[in-house]
């Protein structure tokens, strides 16, 4: 791990998710990184990582996509993504994509190099864990699966919202446990999807939960989605947004 | 009659009967969780557990990539110790061996402890055609033998059937009394299954491990019928699938010791039984033991490098325990014998991409079977290869997934690689959802696939601006 210099330039992956459905997202993360020292900037040549294809089992789609992403950063020293899904593509399956490609592969490595999930960016690289952040509610975390097991983080977001003032901090019985969205998987077993979806909102909820808090929007919207048709009394939250709430 | 062949085709509807079954649904949760509960602790409790995987894995590993030599050196074995190995390359060649090992043996009927390859080759119903009775003395075996159903489970068959279910499969086919009392039913089997044993000549068994140095078949199993099965009659034959070989004896403290935890939370089984070929003089046991080794898509599945790890499994169940999607839609979705995560590998690996076509899709990817896999196979790694082969090899529109999504998805890559079309394509869905939307949700989308995911959840609009837009008019931007 490097350390960083005093204001790292950083490119924002804001991933196509949150650049359609949650704008809010990336403006947050930029924002509190802004807040931390980085200088922030946005490449509008980007589009997505390529991963609904991988997931699918369209990998020459997904290989032609992912090409586009592996030159648009190189004038940075770090790259963060509001998601560890996306994160996962680039750093674990990008390698695997580009196997048979020598030059796209180095280019890939050296992406991966820099690339960082937003949480695991505040605290590997910024070394920071609290963000100045105040909200008075009691909220649950969803370990979104990718970056649980793919990258191995699960400290860093608890972290960072126990540090959170005022902040209520429950933890649902099984909370490894998968929220059912799956990628394309939603679409395809819609059934299972939501049965799936509809067990991780009960152990929210019966945790006592205002707010589930996660790091993916593909998590997100399945779930919102699950509990806007149901009208059920939980809210969702990105952890950008989350860590954005300022104090009285 | 139990259903035969690979129905994997079936999955959206077998998954719906199963989420839609309240006591199906309560039967595979409590199940799963105990057993997924009691290998957590059964881990916790050995010192370098995760060694002894990387250590099993291993020697899987080392195996598999000199199969053909660890094979000839266990034929070998076997040999020298008197029993005799027949190869099977398909299921029929399987059933052939057992059939002329029964007829030669001349009985009529035989004793059958649990094996995944006998509910593979469906050894029951092609020796049934040929007049001969089997009878399975596992518990959870012969329950679903009864019912006339597949194993629910790789390890724990009958794992969706409850007390009552099973009191009425006693009572109408063992004709007993009527009772939910797990001690009164098992007496019933136990007795029902003596008279079995008393009067079978030939025993069929799988086997855990085949130890290639020595030719012993090793058995792990909590209920003695296993032991009873290969040491009570005259003729013993063993089903081996060919990924079942370990190198030497002393591997077997790395296996055994992770098999009974990763598989029911226990540090070893009852009863371990190492076999190493027919009895003696003045020994006990079968005079005659057979091993059948089975290709049956092994073979096929070495073939491919990257699918080679499949064939590392030791079928102890825990990705099933810990998987969410199985926990939900149960083992007979799968559409064949085995189920789970491992099943939505072997299944299509075995039989072929074209048979199990929706298999590899249907997981979340969420990776908790890699987690408490013993010999640490990167399922989802595995099954994102198959669906890139299923994809390839055998396109979507003679079987079930959408026609047109690979043209959706060439479409979709087409405008993701072209800035300037992914701006407009927003711009031109932003107009057009609002037809649908109802404030910031789309409740019914009109176009598949979003068709589906608003059958039972709200699908987000598209934010006004999208995060680029709004960027490029900030203040300074």
């Amino acid at each position: 791990m490097t350390t960083a210099p005093h204001h790292p330039r950083v490119h924002l992956f804001v991933t196509c998710l949150g650049d359609q459905f949650f704008p809010e997202v990336g403006e947050n993360v930029a924002k509190i990184l802004g807040r931390l020292g980085a200088d922030v900037v946005f490449n509008a040549e980007q589009t997505c990582c390529g991963q609904p294809a991988f997931n699918t089992g369209y990998r020459d789609e997904a290989r032609g996509v992912a090409a586009r992403m592996l030159g648009l950063f190189d004038d940075c020293d770090y790259v963060v993504a509001p998601s560890g899904s996306c994160s996962t593509m680039v750093r674990v399956f990008y390698p695997e994509l580009f196997a048979g490609e020598p030059a796209c592969l180095a280019q890939a490595e050296k992406l991966r190099n820099k690339l960082y999930e937003f949480s695991e960016f505040l605290l590997k690289v910024l070394k920071v864990e609290d963000v100045g952040a105040f909200f008075p509610h009691r909220v649950t975390y969803h370990d979104s699966c990718h970056l649980l097991r793919e990258l191995g983080v699960s400290e860093e977001p608890r972290k960072l919202i126990r540090a959170v003032r005022g902040i209520d901090f429950i933890e649902m019985p099984d909370y490894k446990l998968c929220c059912g969205f799956g990628g394309t998987f939603s679409v395809k077993f819609p059934e299972v999807s939501v049965a799936m979806g509809e067990e991780k909102i009960r152990a929210a909820l019966d945790a006592g939960a205002e707010y589930l808090v996660a790091n993916d929007s593909g998590c997100l919207m399945h779930l919102a989605g699950l509990i806007h048709r149901r009208k059920l009394p939980l809210k969702t939250m990105h952890l950008a947004q989350l860590l954005a709430q300022q104090g009285p | 009659m139990p259903e035969t062949g690979v129905q994997s085709a079936h999955i959206h509807e077998r998954a719906g009967k199963t989420l839609g079954d309240v006591r199906l649904q309560e039967a595979y949760k409590s199940s799963t969780l105990r057993l997924y509960t009691h290998r957590l602790q059964a881990m916790s409790e050995v010192p370098g557990f995760d060694s002894l995987r990387d250590r099993a894995r291993a020697i899987k590993a080392e195996v598999i990539e000199h199969l053909d030599e660890y094979l000839a050196e266990f034929a070998d074995s076997v040999e020298r110790q008197g029993g005799k190995v027949h190869w099977a390359e398909t299921a029929e060649e399987v059933c052939g061996a057992v059939r002329r090992i029964a007829e030669a043996a001349g009985v009529r009927e035989f004793v059958k402890s649990k094996t995944m390859v006998g509910e593979e080759v469906e050894l029951n119903e092609a020796l049934e055609s040929a007049g001969i009775r089997g009878i399975e003395t596992d518990l959870g075996e012969l329950i679903i033998q009864l019912a006339g159903e597949r194993p629910a489970h790789i390890v724990a068959p009958a794992i969706h059937k409850t007390r009552q279910d099973v009191a009425e499969l006693f009572a109408d086919h063992l004709h007993s009394e009527r009772t939910t009392e797990p001690e009164r039913l098992t007496a019933i089997a136990r007795r029902a299954l003596r008279e079995a044993f008393s009067r079978a000549g030939l025993g069929v068994s799988g086997a855990n491990f085949a130890v290639a140095e020595t030719g012993t078949i090793v058995l792990v199993e909590n209920e003695g019928n296993i032991r009873l099965c290969t040491t009570a009659p005259r003729v013993h034959v063993a089903l081996v699938g060919i990924e079942k070989i370990i190198p030497r004896f002393k591997d077997l403290a790395v296996f055994l010791r992770l098999l009974g935890r990763s598989g029911t939370g226990q540090k070893l089984t009852a009863y371990t039984s190492l076999l190493s070929g027919p009895r003696r003089d003045s020994e006990d046991g079968p005079a005659e033991m057979h091993v059948v080794l089975v290709d049956n898509g092994r073979v096929r599945t070495l073939s491919d490098e990257k699918m080679r790890e499949s064939l590392y499994c030791i079928r102890c169940g825990a990705c099933l325990n810990a998987c969410p999607v199985y926990r939900k839609i149960g083992g007979h979705a799968y559409g064949w014998v085995y189920s789970g995560p491992i099943g939505a590998l072997i299944t299509p690996e075995f039989n072929g991409i074209s048979q199990a076509r929706e298999l590899p899709f249907a997981s979340s990817l969420c990776g908790a079977c890699r987690e408490v896999c013993p010999v640490r196979i990167n399922i989802p790694d595995l099954l994102l290869h198959l669906r890139g082969k299923a994809q390839t090899q055998h396109a979507p529109a003679a079987s079930g997934a959408p026609r047109g999504e690979k043209f959706s998805m060439q479409l979709w890559a087409w405008a993701m690689k072209r800035p300037r079309a992914y701006e407009w394509g927003s711009r031109l869905a932003r107009l057009a959802q609002r037809f649908w939307q109802r404030g910031q949700w789309i409740p019914k989308a009109p176009v598949f696939p979003m068709s589906r995911w608003t059958d039972q959840r709200d699908f987000p609009a598209l934010a006004s601006r999208t995060f680029r837009e709004r960027w490029k008019k900030r203040p300074g931007g």
